[in-house]
């Protein structure tokens, strides 16, 4: 538990997936956190777990480590937060879903649906110049998506933000970097 | 049994052991105060709905019970937020029931609607919106405990007309009383880790030059006997910070006094120049440390916190220890007393030669002491330091002291002298002006056998005076030292020494108010002192006093400035001690 307030590590990347109790509020109450100190939310997922009495989200955010680790344990004090920890985007399988309406003309149609295939997305809707494609995986694969399919021309996008849980091998190995850093509650 | 909201709240207030209760109804609680009539509770009733809160947290102070206050909904609300945020700077256990509109009309902007769960989500503790009658006993149980655990800390419980009214059929319920908490997110950590403690234990018996720098988590945890205990077993100086005065006797030979902004040279130094600053229930504040980078450079931190946040927020410690005060310095004195007997058997020696050390704060001591000089010729101005220490050896020495925020503030934290703990009540990390007389009246309330002192300044006593009124109708006999140097000082002192006497908006007028007619006017004794050797007579008069408030307007000199200072944002080793040393201090 020792502080970090010393060490300044670079800007990257954190991936924290908060277990909190399934309330009204309690979302609120966590992004407020991170409200105060002018830290903006990358993307956000929640969603009640297989206890229905809790929820897990997964929020990624930019921002140095030490200024992370002090509203981690900010986020502990709430009392509806169950659990916490901070996953290594190394470490983790991270999954993301999208949805993108693009602009598919009868000459451009094949080309869309041939990249379609490729990323292993479906089509979900057609209309008469457009397609709306669904597509779940890797954010840099959800990524590469979107770059190729502006070419065609987008109308309409949406990502859910991302959800992530840890490599299941290391864990299972208990090995000391577990790609985890547990930072549930001391005690 | 079937109960209606309402009265199934005062009842779990009861169940929770509530004694007293400050308050101020309106329409949306009003269904809540109609079983108070019936209850054993005293409610008290305030003027300002901030006089409640800061009552609660005066009484909590006092007595370390957690303080209850109730509102209504809207502009009820909205005035007790920064008791509120007060009681969470300043960890006081505190629950504060706000009335809401009805369930059926939030949202809407319904007459005296206010979000308060959203406006008071980061200055508190926890905060619930009741939705259901049948969850009054849980949810207050709930409040009432995380008020008190752990970090203590303010609860508000915001609870919509609906669920209270015997007329609305959703306030129904089928009375219980929960016999524990399901809180899955919230288990303090009372017992610290044992080997950090035995890791503690070994630098306390390796450091040449330590200090104990005790904080208000030491009298959150009810640990000044234990402090005073490691204290003395080891031979280690403590400083108190303004927080935590009277946790350990200011007549203590190894009591060093407050440290800080404006703390005494021997104390800041003496943190300054340690090996080994031992943190317990103190937060590395701004008002303490000066510039971070430059505090303690040569010390290394053992920080023992129940608030895991606290530890690294600032300094990062050499060695954490998350607990509860209390529990973790009686096993530090354990370890302490391990090692001593193991050095005792091998014929060592336990711990090295402080005798220097011991002997250079003494020498500090001697040289830097605080000072103040009260000319008694004709015509020299009352100082304020004079009129603190003349009601300090006038009243009994377990007075309680209570000041509000500002010059007046820091002269009482350093001219008292405490030797019990829960004597000396203030808004420290806050800084609220106008904390004073109502948390004096809290105090008294809770400890009604003491004398109880508010010394304020003319600028706070103008912000909640009112709760004067409140004091004489329910004959709550406390005192009041306005020290009158007729500014806003501490602002006026700023001005004076960091924006080349530029005196911007800080005059207030040493008459206007006349403070004598506004106490008699609240039903006060009234009276005023304008020269030294009216000083101790009016003290005694209202020392004499025990059946109505009274306010001595002491009428004194607005030069005086607080020192010493360091000023803000730079180091500790820059003590300013006084005028002749400059702005700069070298």
């Amino acid at each position: 538990m020792a502080g970090t307030a010393a060490t300044g590590a670079g800007p990257r990347h954190h991936i924290l997936t908060v277990l909190v109790e399934n309330k009204a509020g309690v979302l609120a109450r966590v992004s407020s956190l991170f409200a105060r100190r002018g830290f903006n939310i990358y993307s956000l997922a929640v969603a009640p777990t297989d206890d229905e009495r809790f929820s897990r989200i997964t929020i990624v955010v930019d921002v140095e480590s030490s200024p992370l680790e002090q509203v981690t344990k900010q986020l502990f004090k709430l009392i509806n937060v169950v659990k916490i920890s901070e996953l290594d985007p190394a470490d983790a399988v991270e999954r993301e879903m999208m949805m993108v309406t693009v602009n598919a003309e009868p000459g451009t149609r094949g080309q869309v649906i041939e990249l379609v295939d490729v990323f292993q997305g479906r089509i979900v809707d057609v209309g008469h110049s457009e397609l709306t494609v669904e597509l779940a995986g890797p954010p840099s694969k959800l990524d590469d998506f979107e770059d190729l399919m502006r070419a065609y021309g987008i109308s309409a996008l949406q990502r859910t933000g991302r959800v992530a849980l840890p490599r299941l091998e290391r864990q299972a190995q208990r090995l000391p970097n577990t790609g985890i850093r547990s930072l549930g509650k001391v005690g | 049994m079937k109960l209606n909201g309402g009265q199934a709240l005062i009842k779990s207030l009861e169940m929770e052991g509530v004694e007293v209760m400050f308050g101020l109804p309106g329409g949306a609680i009003l269904p809540v105060y109609d079983p108070i009539i019936d209850s054993p509770i005293r409610h008290i009733l305030v003027r300002h709905e901030q006089g409640a809160g800061h009552m609660a947290e005066g009484y909590a102070h006092a007595t370390g019970r957690p303080g209850v206050a109730m509102v209504t909904s809207g502009p009820g609300a909205t005035n007790i937020v920064t008791p509120l945020a007060d009681a969470m700077m300043d960890s006081i256990p505190m629950v504060v029931i706000t009335g809401q509109v009805p369930s059926a009309a939030i949202g809407t902007d319904a007459f005296q609607e206010c979000d308060i769960i959203g406006v008071t989500r980061s200055v508190t503790k926890h905060n619930e919106l009741i939705t259901s009658a049948q969850d009054i006993p849980r949810v207050i149980h709930e409040a009432f405990h995380i008020a008190t655990t752990g970090r203590p800390g303010p609860v508000l419980v915001d609870i919509p007309k609906d669920i209270v009214d015997p007329n609305n059929p959703n306030s129904a319920m089928d009375w219980y009383w929960p016999d524990s908490v399901d809180l899955p997110g919230y288990k303090p950590t009372v017992k610290g880790h044992p080997r950090m403690i035995r890791e503690a234990a070994k630098l306390i018996s390796e450091a040449q030059r330590p200090v104990i720098y005790a904080g208000g988590g030491i009298l959150k945890a009810r640990a000044a006997e234990a402090l005073r205990e490691l204290a003395e077993l080891t031979g280690i100086s403590v400083v108190t910070t303004l927080m935590a005065r009277g946790a350990f006797p200011d007549s203590h030979p190894l009591c060093l006094g407050m440290p800080g902004m404006h703390g005494n040279y021997t104390a800041i130094t003496s943190m300054q120049q340690s090996d080994l600053l031992i943190a317990l229930g103190s937060r590395f504040d701004d008002r303490v440390t000066g510039k971070v980078g430059a505090f303690a450079p040569g010390a290394k931190i053992i920080h023992v916190d129940v608030d895991p946040a606290e530890l690294g927020k600032v300094r990062r410690p050499d060695v954490p220890i998350v607990g509860d005060c209390k529990a973790v310095i009686e096993e530090l004195i354990k370890e302490v007393r391990q090692l001593q007997a193991t050095a005792a058997e091998s014929g060592g020696i336990a711990q090295p030669d402080r005798a220097p050390w011991d002997a250079q704060l003494k020498q500090w001591q001697a040289q830097f002491p605080l000072h103040y000089d009260q000319g008694w010729n004709e015509g020299d101005a009352l100082k304020p330091q004079f009129c603190i220490e003349m009601l300090r050896d006038n009243s009994p020495e377990d007075t309680i002291v209570v000041s509000g925020v500002g010059q007046h503030q820091m002269w009482s934290s350093q001219f008292w002298r405490f030797n019990h703990p829960y004597t000396w009540i203030n808004s420290g990390g806050l800084g609220t002006m106008g904390f004073a007389v109502p948390a004096a009246v809290g105090a008294k309330v809770g400890m009604p056998g003491r004398t109880v002192w508010a010394i304020d300044g003319d600028g706070c006593f103008q912000m909640t005076a009112q709760e004067l009124v409140t004091a004489s109708a329910e004959r709550i006999p406390v005192k009041v030292a306005i020290l009158n140097n007729a500014y806003l000082g501490m602002v006026r002192q700023w001005q004076e020494l960091f924006y080349e006497e530029r005196y911007s908006e800080v005059y207030l007028s040493p008459d206007l108010p006349d403070y004598k007619m506004w106490a008699e006017a609240m039903g006060c004794v009234g009276m005023r002192v304008e020269h030294p050797d009216e000083v101790v007579p009016a003290i005694e008069k209202a020392n004499s006093i025990d059946d109505r408030p009274v306010v001595i307007d002491f009428r004194v000199d607005w030069t005086e400035k607080v020192y010493p200072m360091v000023a803000a944002g730079t180091s500790n080793d820059n003590v300013i001690l006084g005028p002749e040393m400059g702005e700069g201090g070298h």
